[in-house]
C-alpha cells in the first residue's frame, strides 16, 4: 500500500507545468489527489513523473461568466469551495445539488471538482453533470489551450481525451435557463459511497434530459422528451444497458434506472415550477 | 536505484520540522514515521476510514491521500495539537471520555480532528447533523450511538468554554 517511486515536480506557474510535461515519460497531473493518490498506493497506477499543481497560484477561482453566463470553477477549486459558493448556487444549481453526494466532507475538502471531471469516472457524479449541461474544459497543452465539450471528453472507463501533456485548467457549467429546472438523485449502499446508479435532470419546457452515473464505462445522457410520465423508466432503459458488477447485478441496476429516472424528472418538474412562480 | 530525496518543510501544531524525504512518502506517514507524530493513526490507506484525518489550516483532510512535498505552505494540526494550551483535553476529547466515545481508540484522531472542524463550523449540530459530522469516519467497536453523544456532549462543552466571553466568534 505505498506508491511505487515517481519523479516529482512542482511547477509554479502553467508554462512550467506544461513543459514538465512534455517528452514521453508516462506522468500524472496531481490536484486534490483523492483519487490518484489511492490508484498510486494499491499501485493501479504507477507514473514516472508526477507534476503537482497546487503551487500555481490563480487556478482556485469560481467565477460566473457574462450576464446569462455560467460558471467556470478552476482546476484547484475544491469540491467545498465549489458546493459552498452562492454563485454556482444561483447559476446553476444542478452543480452543489449533485456535488452534496461527492464522496465525505473531508474528501471534498481536498478534491477537485476539474480533477474529478478529467479523472473521468462513470461512476462519479460530476462528470455525468457536466455532460448532462453540455459543459466543457479548457486545457493547456504544447500547442496552446483548447475547449473540450463534455461529449468529446469523455472516451472510456476512467478514460478522458485529454493528451498526456495537457493539463486541465478550468470546467465551464453552463448556467440554468430561466424557468428551467434540475435534480439530481443516486442510490449508494452508504451515503457518501460511489453510486450504485445515480440520475441527474434537466427540464427545460417540453425537453426533458437525463444523465446517467455507473450504468455505462462513460457518464450517458438519455433525450426523454414527449415521453409520458409512467413510460420514462422504460424509455430511459431502452437506451441504457446496465452492467453487472460486485455491487450490483444488471437486473438491479435496471431497476434502479426505473426509479429513480421517475424520481429525479418529477423532482425536476417541481424544481422548474418553483423557479416559475420564484420568477413571478 | 537510489530515490531522490526532497527537503520538506512541514508546520504542524506550530511546530517547523525539516525532513527529507522521498515524493512518495504519504504525510501519514511522514507524520508518524518521519516527524514521530504517532497520534495519527493509519487504518485503510485510501481514504475510506477516516482514522488519518488531520486538519490541514483547519480543515479535516485525509493524511494518506496528501504527500508529504504538497503538505508544504499549510498549518497542519493533528490530534497532538489539540489539547489545550496547559496539556487538559480539549473539549472534543473531554466529551469522548466522559460519553465513553472510543473502545480500542484506534480510529479515535480521525474523529476528534474531524468533530473539533465540524463543531467550529456549526457549533449547535441536531442529532442528524451530528450524525452526518462523523459520516466519513469509520470505527468498529462503538456502533457509534456514544461517538454521537460524544458530539452533542463536546457541543455543550464547547459552549461552557466559551460562555463567559460575549459573542465568542469562530476560532481560526
Amino acid at each position: 500500500m505505498k506508491p511505487a517511486p515517481f519523479e516529482y515536480r512542482r511547477p509554479g506557474t502553467i508554462a512550467e507545468a506544461v513543459a514538465a510535461l512534455a517528452g514521453g515519460t508516462e506522468s500524472k497531473v496531481l490536484a486534490g489527489g483523492q483519487s490518484l493518490v489511492p490508484l498510486l498506493s494499491m499501485r493501479l497506477a504507477a507514473p514516472a513523473l508526477l507534476v503537482d499543481i497546487n503551487a500555481i497560484p490563480g487556478l482556485d477561482t469560481i467565477e460566473v461568466e457574462g450576464e446569462d453566463g455560467g460558471v467556470r470553477v478552476g482546476a484547484l477549486a475544491r469540491h467545498a469551495a465549489v458546493l459552498a459558493s452562492p454563485d454556482v448556487r444561483r447559476v446553476q444549481p444542478l452543480v452543489p445539488m449533485a456535488l452534496a453526494n461527492v464522496a465525505h466532507a473531508t474528501i471534498r475538502n481536498r478534491g477537485t471538482t476539474v480533477g474529478s471531471l478529467v479523472h473521468a469516472d462513470a461512476a462519479a457524479e460530476m462528470p455525468a453533470v457536466l455532460a448532462l449541461l453540455g459543459g466543457s474544459v479548457e486545457v493547456a497543452g504544447p500547442a496552446g489551450r483548447r475547449t473540450i465539450s463534455a461529449d468529446e471528453l469523455f472516451v472510456g472507463p476512467l478514460e478522458s481525451s485529454l493528451a498526456h501533456d495537457e493539463i486541465a485548467l478550468s470546467a465551464y457549467f453552463p448556467a440554468l435557463a430561466p424557468g428551467a429546472g434540475v435534480a439530481f438523485e443516486e442510490i449508494a449502499r452508504r451515503h457518501g459511497d460511489y453510486a450504485l446508479v445515480g440520475a441527474a435532470a434537466l427540464v427545460d419546457g417540453d425537453s426533458v434530459r437525463v444523465g446517467y452515473l455507473s450504468v455505462a464505462d462513460v457518464p450517458t445522457v438519455v433525450d426523454l422528451s414527449g415521453v409520458p410520465e409512467a413510460g420514462l423508466g422504460d424509455a430511459a432503459l431502452a437506451r441504457l444497458e446496465p452492467g453487472d458488477d460486485i455491487h450490483a447485478t444488471a437486473e438491479y441496476r435496471a431497476q434502479l434506472v426505473r426509479v429513480l429516472t421517475a424520481r429525479v424528472v418529477r423532482s425536476a418538474r417541481e424544481h422548474a415550477r418553483q423557479s416559475r412562480e420564484g420568477r413571478r | 536505484m537510489t530515490e531522490e530525496l526532497h527537503d520538506v518543510r512541514l508546520s504542524v501544531n506550530g511546530t517547523m520540522y525539516e525532513i527529507q524525504v522521498p515524493a512518495r512518502r504519504l504525510l501519514s506517514d511522514a507524520l508518524r514515521h518521519d516527524l514521530g507524530l504517532t497520534g495519527t493513526h493509519v487504518g485503510c490507506e485510501h481514504g475510506v476510514c477516516g482514522a488519518c484525518t488531520i486538519l490541514v489550516d483547519g480543515e479535516p483532510m485525509r493524511s494518506c491521500l496528501m504527500f508529504a512535498v504538497s503538505a508544504v505552505d499549510h498549518e497542519l494540526t493533528t490530534v497532538e495539537g489539540l489539547t489545550n494550551e496547559d496539556g487538559s483535553l480539549s473539549p472534543v476529547q473531554q466529551a469522548f471520555s466522559e460519553c465513553h466515545g472510543l473502545q480500542c481508540g484506534f480510529c479515535t484522531p480521525g474523529f476528534l480532528t474531524t468533530i473539533t472542524a465540524g463543531l467550529r463550523d456549526n457549533p449547535t449540530p441536531t442529532h442528524e447533523e451530528a450524525r452526518d459530522m462523523i459520516a466519513g469516519n469509520l470505527c468498529r467497536c462503538t456502533g457509534y450511538q456514544n461517538i454521537v453523544k460524544a458530539v452533542e456532549r463536546a457541543a455543550v462543552l464547547v459552549d461552557l468554554a466559551e460562555a463567559p466571553a460575549p459573542e465568542a466568534g469562530r476560532r481560526p
